[in-house]
């Protein structure tokens, strides 16, 4: 079993520290950024003057998401990033150009490598454990999560950190749109959950994850949600609410029509909180996990009472992700 | 019962050669793959490097491959392509790849990036594969090999770790056969970086070397076929050997220097030998990770001398011969590793002269063949203090 004992978010939503999602803040512009807290009761103030955004939002959400399981050091580290510190590699390159490769500061070279954030938690926690980072474009926080639970299923590890990482910048935005994908509001967050084989103090449970890769039909990918949910033995009428990471309708309706239910879920097209990016359906775990432990959902009727939660991203039609959550 | 993981396959290109007998036949001769920088232009093209010396149109050529990729690409399908393909494999397995990489599609990026600095009409296509794991989708695509996709980046420990996880996916039936190693190529992205730091050498690196002064970087790929029992007995394959132990620990000392005393590389190579049940004086052989940096090496070879004591098995550094080829480096030297058990050989450490004060044990000199070599140790540490070690046994 894998609980979920802790969990954080930084995003572009108000979903750090006290009253999380109160009030629902849209995009303005092509790129939604985070709203970052005072960092100062999680971070060293000498620190954090060094930290890019993905480093410091990492760091801080790490931090809670551990406070919120009352555990000190976890047992293994695992993060997923699509692009990695972005900010901090774009940065080098521009002065690598620009002084023409003479007299470079080390520093953003040293924080370009995907594993820095998780890295970093590991070096400020003293956390000599299995430390993981993977970078799988849509499945990179899939990919943590996967390996995160072979931990606990490996008796490997007890407690498992993990978190899904990313950062927007103008360059990002505009190789995304060049390439097409040009309907999306591009997003960034850090999520963080604390994995553990007990209960303990559990704001939810995951039931279960499936990923496919390409899919020639959409029927791979009904078969694979059958699948999941009779390995959970759950039905699909059983859902309380599907958390979908696309708003068109063709999608919405490929997945739900297929599976010939009397009744569809309400679903929620959560990319409207926190944009598109690589890592997104970390932050559609937590939200989920938030409908599930307080019963709330934005700007939604709010379902009596949420138990089961169904999370589908299809990240520009070619990682598809499913992960199913319930109460404990 | 879980599932041993065997190697069946093995492909890998360096600067010592871009089959695995080339690769061999260099190592007999003591023929290292390092010299003057041809790949791209650059201000530091004095420094040595070891570059795999084939053209980006002779590998897509070579390939038989359409339409253009980044170098790390064509590298990585390089080298997995050998791989699959030294195996035959008749039924309709469940195939993933793990590959660990730390450049990507740098080195298309950074051409795109002086456009784009310059204000010039930048040309974005080149910046169409530039995440790691884009690199591994293409790879992954190549070889029909979709089941499963993971791409690692912790720096320079990456393809060990993709090999841990690939064993580990085996082992517990979310996979049949996995292809497991990694692949990085020559940057100015990482050139530069490094030479920020201070610790690229002039020279030819001198990895162990009481007067050693960096390293050299170098690219290329490796791969191994992994397989579970069930697979191995299906398809009458032949184990080349096994995955009996790994461990992966961070340093927690410093997002690039190593900790004085090795810890994290000392809990590392303890919880690789942990789990493969093994005593360290069944230890025939160690790949050391050997930059030729003053840090990495003292803190290294304290950290082997404390587990091992006065009995240090053979060992040796073969960025000697490659350069360090970072993400790809534990990929490359887990196929060295696999032929040091296969053909009964060590590989020398190339410059070495005198042995650092901090231990009483020196790296081997003179390819040696002919041994029982039964237990390998591969080592592969990186920046933000990742460690890992894995035990490969006969």
């Amino acid at each position: 079993m894998t609980y979920i004992n802790g969990i954080a978010s930084i995003s572009p939503q108000h979903s750090f520290g006290n009253n999380p999602l109160d009030g629902i803040v849209s995009s303005l512009s092509r790129k939604f950024e985070c709203i970052e807290p005072d960092y100062s009761p999680w971070i060293d103030p000498r620190a954090i003057r060094r930290m890019s955004k993905i480093i410091r939002t990492g760091v801080a959400a790490a931090a809670l998401a551990l406070k919120e399981a009352g555990i000190e050091k976890p047992d293994a580290i695992v993060t997923g990033t699509g692009l990695g510190c972005i900010t901090d590699t774009t940065q080098f390159l521009t002065r690598l150009i620009q002084n023409k490769e003479e007299a470079l500061n080390p520093t953003p070279f040293i924080q370009s490598t995907h594993n820095t954030v998780a890295s970093q938690i590991a070096l400020l926690l003293q956390c000599f454990g299995y430390n993981q980072t993977y970078s799988q474009r849509g499945f990179s926080f899939e990919n943590a999560l996967h390996d995160a639970m072979m931990l606990l299923e490996e008796k490997s590890a007890q407690n498992v950190l993990i978190g899904g990482i990313d950062e927007v910048t103008d360059v990002t935005v505009k190789i995304f749109d060049r390439f097409g994908f040009s309907k999306a509001v591009h997003g960034e967050g850090a999520a963080f959950f604390v994995l553990s084989d007990a209960p303990m103090n559990a704001w939810a449970e995951i039931a279960g994850m499936r990923t496919i890769y390409k899919p020639k039909e959409s029927t791979q990918v009904t078969s694979q949600l059958k699948d999941l949910l009779e390995a959970a033995e759950t039905r699909m009428e059983d859902i309380d609410l599907i958390l979908l990471g696309s708003d068109d309708d063709q999608t919405r309706n490929s997945i739900i029509n297929k599976m010939n239910v009397p009744f569809s879920p309400p679903t929620y097209s959560f990319k409207e909180l926190c944009g598109e990016y690589s890592t997104a359906s970390s932050f559609a775990l937590w939200l989920g996990v938030m409908a599930i432990k307080k019963g709330f959902f934005p700007n939604r009727p709010q379902p009596e009472q949420v138990k089961k939660v169904l999370i589908y991203n299809p990240y520009f039609n070619q990682h598809h992700s499913l992960i199913l959550l319930k109460a404990c | 019962m879980e599932s041993r993981v065997h190697v069946v396959g093995l492909g890998v290109i360096s600067a010592i050669g871009k089959t695995v007998d080339e690769t061999l036949t260099s190592f007999e001769n003591h023929r290292h793959g390092l010299g003057p920088l041809s790949l791209f232009d650059s201000v530091h093209r004095q420094l040595p490097v070891g570059e795999v010396k084939i053209s980006n149109t002779q590998l897509a050529n070579e390939l038989a491959i359409k339409g253009s990729f980044n170098r790390t690409t064509l590298l990585g399908i390089y080298a997995a392509r050998h791989a699959l393909n030294s195996v035959k494999l008749s039924l309709p397995w469940r195939r993933g790849i793990l590959s660990g990489t730390t450049v990507g599609g740098m080195d298309r990026s950074e051409k795109f990036f002086s456009q784009y600095v310059a204000g010039a009409d930048a040309d974005f296509s080149l910046v169409k594969d530039h995440e790691c794991g884009s690199v591994t989708e293409r790879i992954a695509e190549d070889l029909g090999a979709t089941d499963h996709i993971s791409t690692i980046n912790t720096a320079c420990s990456s393809s060990v770790n993709s090999i841990i996880y690939a064993s580990r996916l085996i082992k517990q039936g979310y996979l049949d056969v996995a292809i497991a190693g990694g692949v990085d190529s020559l940057t100015k992205f990482t050139l530069n970086g490094f030479n920020s730091l201070m610790i690229l050498d002039k020279e030819l690196c001198k990895p162990f070397d009481a007067d050693r002064n960096g390293l050299n970087l170098g690219e290329g790929a490796g791969f191994l076929v992994l397989v579970s029992d069930q697979v191995l007995r299906d398809e009458a394959l032949n184990s080349l050997c096994t995955i009996s132990g790994y461990g992966n620990t961070n340093d927690a000392f410093h997002q690039t220097a190593s900790s004085e005393d090795g810890r994290g590389s000392f809990l590392a190579m303890e919880s690789a030998l942990r789990s493969s049940r093994l005593k360290p004086s069944q230890i025939d052989y160690i790949n050391l990770h050997g930059t030729g940096t003053k840090n990495n090496d003292s803190s290294e070879g304290v950290a082997v001398q404390r587990l091992f004591g006065d009995i240090v098995p053979l060992a040796s550094s073969t960025k000697s011969f490659t350069g360090h080829t970072l993400g790809a480096s534990g990929g490359i030297e887990a196929v060295f590793s696999v032929m040091s058990l296969v053909h009964g050989c060590v590989f020398p450490n190339l410059r070495f002269q005198s042995k650092m004060a901090e231990v009483n044990f020196s790296p081997i000199r003179e390819f040696k063949n002919a041994l029982n070599v039964r237990h390998v140790m591969s080592n592969s540490f990186g920046f933000g203090g990742n460690c890992s070690s894995i035990i490969f046994s006969r």
